[in-house]
């Protein structure tokens, strides 16, 4: 079985995010990067499902030559094959970045085979677009589901599980497939310190392509106004317990 | 919540390990209106306590590290604090065994429990360790584990207690407010600390900031040389046999010292700290603030690459690492200085504006209570603490350059192996003398003075080593650093005359009517003297230990002129302001660079000198002590000098001062005049060490520290003078009860090790031991131990320095020395005076 | 000028969401100049499609159109998109638009992809409606910034993000049309339609309750979640908690408030031992009241909530479980 996952190389923020002076970047300068997590967690899947079930798992990611980092700890996970569509650092639309990633695909499955299952993040952590992997999906024309917790293969179809409010909803698409995973449908592994050894010596593919821009464009980042808040303290101990409780009678969630 | 306040008597800046032990501290000691702030949230305000790995190995070389490391130590104990888990440095190479054996030897010294282990008996304590890559280990039993942060808690709470502290978490410094220099020593006093909630004035204000420290400092327009470097750590696991402990530590910590690694268990994983990557140092405004650190400020993003070699080698000790999964890994900051050592004590230019930093959670509460002490007594008693004292660095020391490029060079020696002498690479001929050109020419091989260069021997003088037929050393490390050459220098000055550059004095001039009374006020010895004369005195601090130990000219009716070492210049000169007073009848004057010093001595000097000069250079004309005005003649005409004489090699000779820009004519003239007389130049190898050891005079830092008096010390005159001084006292109640311990001059008996090979002691803290090789340790607890060693090649021995307890203080008595962890048989050569010439003779010639 | 505004829900029940939809969409279409069309999918009864159209009419919809076919037996991104594709064709309809939950977000990317136009996910504001170009503000690493952004398209498309705006009735709102309209589908379209569903918690869930009471690293283990548990049930609510919770594994992920989590908005948040990093914040910042409970007067949840209590949790909670006891048994 073969496995696609593509990741997204993002900041690793505190409580507070802060915007470089022309507003085109999240300020890096004392941050570090990681995999966005829903993708942590397709790559886990990948590795889990392989593992179980036998075969490989290619990380691809468009970013910029820094990106080798996620790719290497998706390695460093066994993950077997990592891919890297090299680009400036500048954030690219939905769009572009779909078309580039169906055209790495496809080159990818030219030279290696099909690949049964393509996991996206059913988001990314920053730009949050919400679109790629079905962009991807329908230029492959290949079935897609989002928000995906669970994930069987089985010889024909695979049968992928989004959580909603009350329970799940239960897909099955015939392979091969794409899914957009959520976090929470595993707990994803730290490497070992022997898997990071491991990871230095996997070779990098880079691939060298490019798409037209789309058409949304990003002016810049800005921070949110700030609503100073004005905390109301009902106390410093457990006797604050009566002012909390004439607090939810107020608010009508007591009956 | 109490309000914020607007006045205190102490504001504390930082909340890690160190504030809160300055508070609890100074709480304990009778302080009371503290105010103790934190930019973060308590416990844990995000600097490097809260992600230090929190253990102590006290045996360390350094005195002052290794005694307040126990200090510390006990300190968590006293606490609760702490677990002595043990722990154990292995050694992968040869090179590293001898350091072990040195290790052992430090042990010894300090009186910490220490044991040599073969890789087998590694393995026996810590069964997952890969006994075949080591040689063997050095295991510490007393290796402990603390809590910091509970025990900044309780430490703090200790005030908080008394009443006498008010804490302010997540309240941010934005200034540190000053007056304008004072008028009568050009100093500024700390006035108030302004944060993001409010201002408050402050009659002490204590930077206790950690990484942050200069970056507080410079509000005040100040200095505390540090720099936020980055200690790497992994926390890996699961791992069954550390799960199985059921304990946050249930195996020794072990130091893997050749690849710059730790291995310390954390209840069931195991945290690999690393200090062998390249050197990371940070600014401290690239340290992100709580609310935008991903972990915390100091925990910053772990920079992968730089970790991976030691991952290799950590698998290698110890396979089960490789297997476990990597939960946490940092880029912890820490705070490294320009020399490695903290930086404590009051700021030179900043009166009551007092630096705690610079210090790691292995000193912390020891550092704290230094500070404390301090601020309450003016000198901190728990130990002498000169060498981490703020004021010992100049100007060039203080730049971000210099920090930077000594970090850049010391941080890959955490667990090095160093050398007693080892010289830096970096950020050298700071300063030069006058002569340098031409010392360059002779092949000096120079050694740096804090910022200072300075000739140790001259490779131009290579063909004394054939002509006093001078032995090598056959040992690496005891040649390391050092060169038969210098022996040469000095049997050469001992028979004819030997020139050497003492333009690295600091140099001050005291004028004004005030200028000797004031004089008077700092020195022990009577200064207020003809003019003309001078006064060799020891400098105490209000306990009577010793602050300083130089010399003061009374030049004139209102000038006395002061000359001390290059290593106690910083610490002097402040010292002095500090003490001015303040009717403005005293003006300072720093002239080090406006004046060069050139030392002539042997017993040609005279002869040389007499070339130059028709004055009387006889002990009448020229007597010892006196300082006189004559002109040297040069090739350019004559030049104005100073002759002082005075000796610290013990033969006849002279200090000829003259203006800076004037030194190398006199040079000149002094080389040319001795060229027939055997004149030579001469190093520090001899001023320093060989000249003045073979003489039993002690030097500031070594012999000499807070810790001892003058009594003790041999210095103390037979009378008092009347006139008031700093520390007079306690000098008198320690005439009264006479020394509880005495300055010794040792000579080694035996230098030949077990393996047959000629060793010779460094001088490095090495334990002075019994016949029966235990301990010395006098009444008040302190341990005999070479203060200095050096060969004494007039006297065909290799000599020791040290305190014995009066009663062994006897010439002849028999002691041993550990060096390397072997024992060598030693004598008392002299008490409180010299092996070489003790009636000097030479002098008097 | 039209607008066309996707009508989410399940089996006839419209969630909040739609609400703000219709709320957003009818200012939209206000700016563009143009009217609102509210589309529902599905095969609904009489009475239900009567009852959604009502209240989208109430909201502001001048036209509520009804896409049934039999094809249609339940949610399908495919299908759903293609339906919409051929109704925006139909209203010969200028932009669509949706409400940026996980459906709204996936019908509009599927809408995107068939039709290769640019579809610009959870927006808070749309500005020069009116031009070619828009501009809008969007919501990036969800919601603790802003991304300006421009979309050009010959068809729009967008979502809004999801609590960016209340809903509110529309004033003096006509009365809406329900029209059926039929698409053309085939089994294509069915290949990513809900087979089965397991249903997994009975009553309020997480993102509908009243009432979460929420634990973060400060509760300190799983076993301490309980008295939290005891306080959500008096007050019909549920236990949510932080990413470090069920990176622990104290707590499964269902139960993550947050961005990678569930996005709340219940009368009131109780976070207790939580620190409020922005992960966190981002799903729970839609909550009407928000009372932290934390000895950190400073933690970010704190300065951020509406109440707090600066004490520890575990003598908080349980206090608050007994005073509610006392005043309903007295």
């Amino acid at each position: 079985m073969r496995i696609l996952c593509c990741v997204k190389r993002v900041p690793a923020p505190g409580a507070k995010i802060n915007v470089t002076e022309d507003g085109q970047q999240v300020e890096t300068a004392h941050l570090g990067f990681t995999t966005s997590p829903h993708e942590e967690c397709a790559v886990e899947e990948a590795v889990q499902l392989t593992e179980a079930q036998g075969g490989e798992v290619t990380v691809l990611t468009v970013g910029p030559p820094e990106a080798e980092e996620q790719l290497r700890y998706a390695a460093s996970v066994g993950c077997q094959n990592i891919v890297l569509v090299p680009t400036d650092g500048t954030p690219l639309d939905p769009q572009r970045t779909a078309t580039i990633i169906t055209e790495t695909v496809q080159s990818l499955e030219s030279d290696g085979g099909e690949f049964d299952l393509i996991l996206f993040g059913n988001e990314s952590a920053d730009s949050g677009g919400f679109q790629v992997g079905v962009r991807v999906a329908h230029a492959l024309g290949r079935p897609i589901v989002n928000g995906i917790k669970g994930i069987d293969i089985e010889a024909d179809q695979v049968i992928a599980r989004r959580e909603v409010d009350a329970g799940f909803e239960v897909y099955h698409l015939p392979r091969p497939a794409i899914c957009g995973v959520k976090e929470g449908i595993n707990l994803p592994r730290y490497p070992t310190m022997k898997g990071r050894l491991a990871s230095k010596k996997v070779e990098l593919e880079s691939v060298d392509t490019d798409a037209d821009a789309g058409g949304q464009l990003m002016v810049r980042l800005h921070r949110p106004q700030e609503t100073a808040k004005e905390t109301a303290i009902l106390g410093d101990s457990e006797d604050a317990a009566g002012a909390i409780v004439d607090l939810l009678e107020e608010l009508g969630v007591m009956s | 919540m109490s309000d914020f306040p607007t006045q205190a008597k102490v504001v504390v800046i930082g909340a890690g390990i160190v504030g809160n032990c300055v508070v609890g501290h100074l709480a304990e000691l009778g302080w009371t209106d503290m105010v103790l702030i934190d930019k973060g949230p308590l416990p844990n305000p995000g600097g490097s306590t809260g992600h230090a790995s929190n253990f102590i190995f006290p045996v360390d070389h350094n005195k002052e590290m290794a005694l307040l490391g126990e200090q510390s130590a006990n300190q968590y104990r006293d606490l609760g604090m702490s677990v002595d888990s043990g722990g154990i440095e292995v050694a992968r190479t040869d090179e590293r065994m001898d350091e072990l054996n040195r290790r052992m030897t430090s042990a010894k010294a300090w009186g910490i429990e220490a044991h040599l282990l073969t890789p087998a008996q590694v393995k026996e304590l810590v069964p997952f360790v890969n006994d075949e890559v080591i040689k063997g280990g050095f295991y510490c039993p007393t290796v402990s584990v603390v809590d910091s942060l509970e025990t900044g808690t309780v430490m703090r709470n200790k005030a908080l207690d008394k009443n006498a502290l008010q804490v302010f978490a997540n309240t941010e410094v934005l200034d540190v407010e000053t007056s304008e220099a004072n008028e009568h020593n050009g100093r500024r006093t700390v006035t108030a600390v302004v944060t993001d909630k409010g201002r408050i004035e402050a009659e002490h204000v204590v930077i206790a900031s950690g990484v942050w420290s200069n970056k507080v400092a410079n509000m005040a327009d100040t200095y505390i040389p540090l720099v936020p470097a980055v200690h790497q750590m992994a926390d890996v696991g699961p791992i069954d046999v550390l799960a199985e402990t059921n304990n946050e530590i249930g195996y020794p910590i072990v130091r893997d010292m050749d690849t710059f690694c730790y291995e310390r268990q954390s209840s069931g994983s195991m945290e690999v700290g690393s200090y062998g990557h390249r050197a990371i140092l940070h600014h401290p405004d690239e340290i992100p603030s709580n609310e935008e650190a991903a972990l915390s400020p100091t925990e910053m993003p772990f920079t992968q690459d730089d970790f991976d070699p030691q991952m290799e080698t950590a698998i290698e000790l110890m396979d089960m690492l490789g297997d476990a999964e990597i939960k946490y890994a940092i880029n912890g900051l820490l705070s490294l200085t320009p020399d490695t050592m903290p930086c404590l004590g009051e700021v030179p230019d900043v009166e009551n504006l007092w630096s705690a930093a610079a210090v790691w959670v292995k000193e912390g509460p020891g550092m704290g209570q230094v500070v404390a002490e301090w601020m309450t007594y003016g000198y901190p008693r728990v130990i002498d603490a000169h060498g981490a004292d703020i004021a010992r660095f100049y100007d060039d020391e203080r730049s971000d350059e210099h920090i930077w490029s000594r970090a850049d060079e010391h941080f890959i020696k955490t667990y090095g192996i160093v050398h007693p002498s080892e010289q830096w690479e970096g950020r050298r001929n700071l300063v030069t003398s006058p002569y340098f050109s031409r010392q360059e020419d002779l092949g000096a091989e120079f050694f740096q003075a804090r910022s200072w260069e300075r000739p140790q021997w001259y490779a131009s003088n290579a063909d004394l080593v054939e002509r006093y037929d001078i032995p090598g050393r056959d040992n690496e490390w005891d040649a390391r650093w050092w060169s038969p050459i210098t022996v040469g220098e000095h049997l050469n000055l001992r028979e004819n005359c030997g020139v050497v550059d003492l333009s690295a004095f600091q140099v001050y001039e005291l004028t004004g009517p005030g200028a000797v009374e004031f004089a008077e006020y700092l020195a022990v010895n009577k200064v207020d003297k003809a003019i003309g004369s001078s006064t060799y005195t020891p400098w105490l601090n209000q306990d009577g230990g010793f602050h300083s130990d130089l010399t003061m000219m009374r030049l004139g009716e209102d000038h006395v002129r002061v000359v001390t070492g290059v290593f106690d210049g910083g610490r002097d000169e402040f010292w002095v302001r500090k003490h001015m007073p303040v009717d403005g009848s005293v003006k300072f004057t720093n002239s080090t660079m406006n004046v060069t010093t050139l030392g002539v001595w042997g017993p040609n000097a005279p002869t040389v000198l007499g070339q130059l000069t028709d004055f009387d250079l006889s002990h009448e004309g020229s007597p010892y002590g006196s300082v006189r005005d004559v002109e040297i003649a040069t090739t350019d005409g004559p030049l104005a000098c100073k002759l002082f004489r005075i000796s610290y090699v013990g033969d006849s000779g002279w200090e000829i001062y003259t203006d800076w820009n004037n030194g190398p004519q006199l040079w000149d003239a002094v080389m040319e005049a001795g060229r027939d007389l055997g004149i030579r130049p001469t190093g520090g190898g001899v001023y320093g060490s060989s000249g003045r050891v073979e003489k039993g005079y002690r030097l500031m830092g070594a012999e000499l520290e807070s810790e001892y008096n003058p009594v003790e010390a041999g210095l103390a005159r037979p009378k008092v003078k009347a006139a008031d001084f700093i520390g007079k006292e306690a000098y008198l109640a320690a005439r009264d009860k006479g020394p509880d311990a005495k300055m010794c001059t040792f000579i080694v008996e035996d230098q030949t090790s077990s393996s047959g090979v000629k060793r010779f002691m460094q001088g490095g803290n090495e334990p002075i031991l019994t016949t029966e090789g235990e301990r010395i340790i006098d009444s008040h607890g302190r341990g005999s131990r070479v203060t200095t060693a050096s060969p004494g090649p007039s006297v065909g021995k290799h000599l020791l320095m040290g305190y014995l307890p009066p009663e062994l203080a006897v010439i002849g008595n028999d002691f041993q020395v550990m060096y390397m962890n072997e024992l060598y048989p030693i004598k008392v050569g002299a008490v409180e005076g010299s092996v070489f010439d003790p009636e000097d003779s030479r002098l008097k010639g | 000028m039209t607008l066309l505004v996707l009508l989410d829900h399940d089996n006839g029940v419209m969630p909040e969401a739609s609400r703000e939809a219709l709320t957003i969409g009818r200012q939209l279409a206000d700016d563009m100049g143009g009217e609102m069309v509210a589309a529902v999918i599905g095969a609904l009864d009489d009475g239900v499609i009567d009852d959604v159209a009502e209240e989208a009419q109430k909201f502001g919809a001048e036209t509520v159109r009804h896409v049934n076919h039999d094809l249609l037996t339940d949610y399908g991104p495919d299908a759903w998109a293609e339906c919409l594709r051929q109704l925006a064709d139909d209203v010969d309809a200028e932009a669509v638009m949706a409400v940026g939950n996980d459906r709204g977000n996936e019908v509009m990317a599927f809408l995107a992809a068939r039709l290769d136009q640019p579809f610009v996910a959870n927006c808070t504001t749309v500005t020069d409606a009116d031009d070619d170009e828009w501009s809008m503000t969007r919501l990036q690493w969800g919601g603790s910034l802003l991304e300006d952004a421009t979309l050009s398209a010959d068809l729009k498309l967008v979502s809004f993000g999801h609590h960016a705006v209340p809903a509110e009735p529309a004033a003096g709102a006509a009365d809406a049309d329900v029209e059926e309209f039929e698409p053309e589908l085939d089994d294509s379209h069915t290949i990513t339609m809900i087979k089965d569903r397991t249903v997994q918690t009975q009553g309020v869930t997480l993102s509908t309750a009243p009432v979460v009471v929420s634990g973060g690293r400060g509760v300190g283990s799983a076993d301490a979640f309980a008295p939290l548990e005891e306080l959500a049930e008096l007050l019909g609510g549920r236990v949510g908690c932080s990413r470090a919770v069920t990176n622990n594994g104290w707590r499964p992920h269902s139960d993550q408030v947050g961005q990678t989590g569930t996005r709340i908005a219940p009368e009131i948040y109780i976070a207790t031992g939580i620190s409020g990093a922005i992960q966190h914040w981002v799903g729970a910042m839609a909550s009407k009241k928000i009372l932290a409970i934390n000895t950190d007067p400073e933690a970010n949840m704190v300065t951020k909530a509406d109440y707090a209590v600066i004490a520890d949790l575990h003598k908080v909670v349980p206090a608050i479980s007994a005073e509610i006891r006392r005043r309903r048994e007295g």
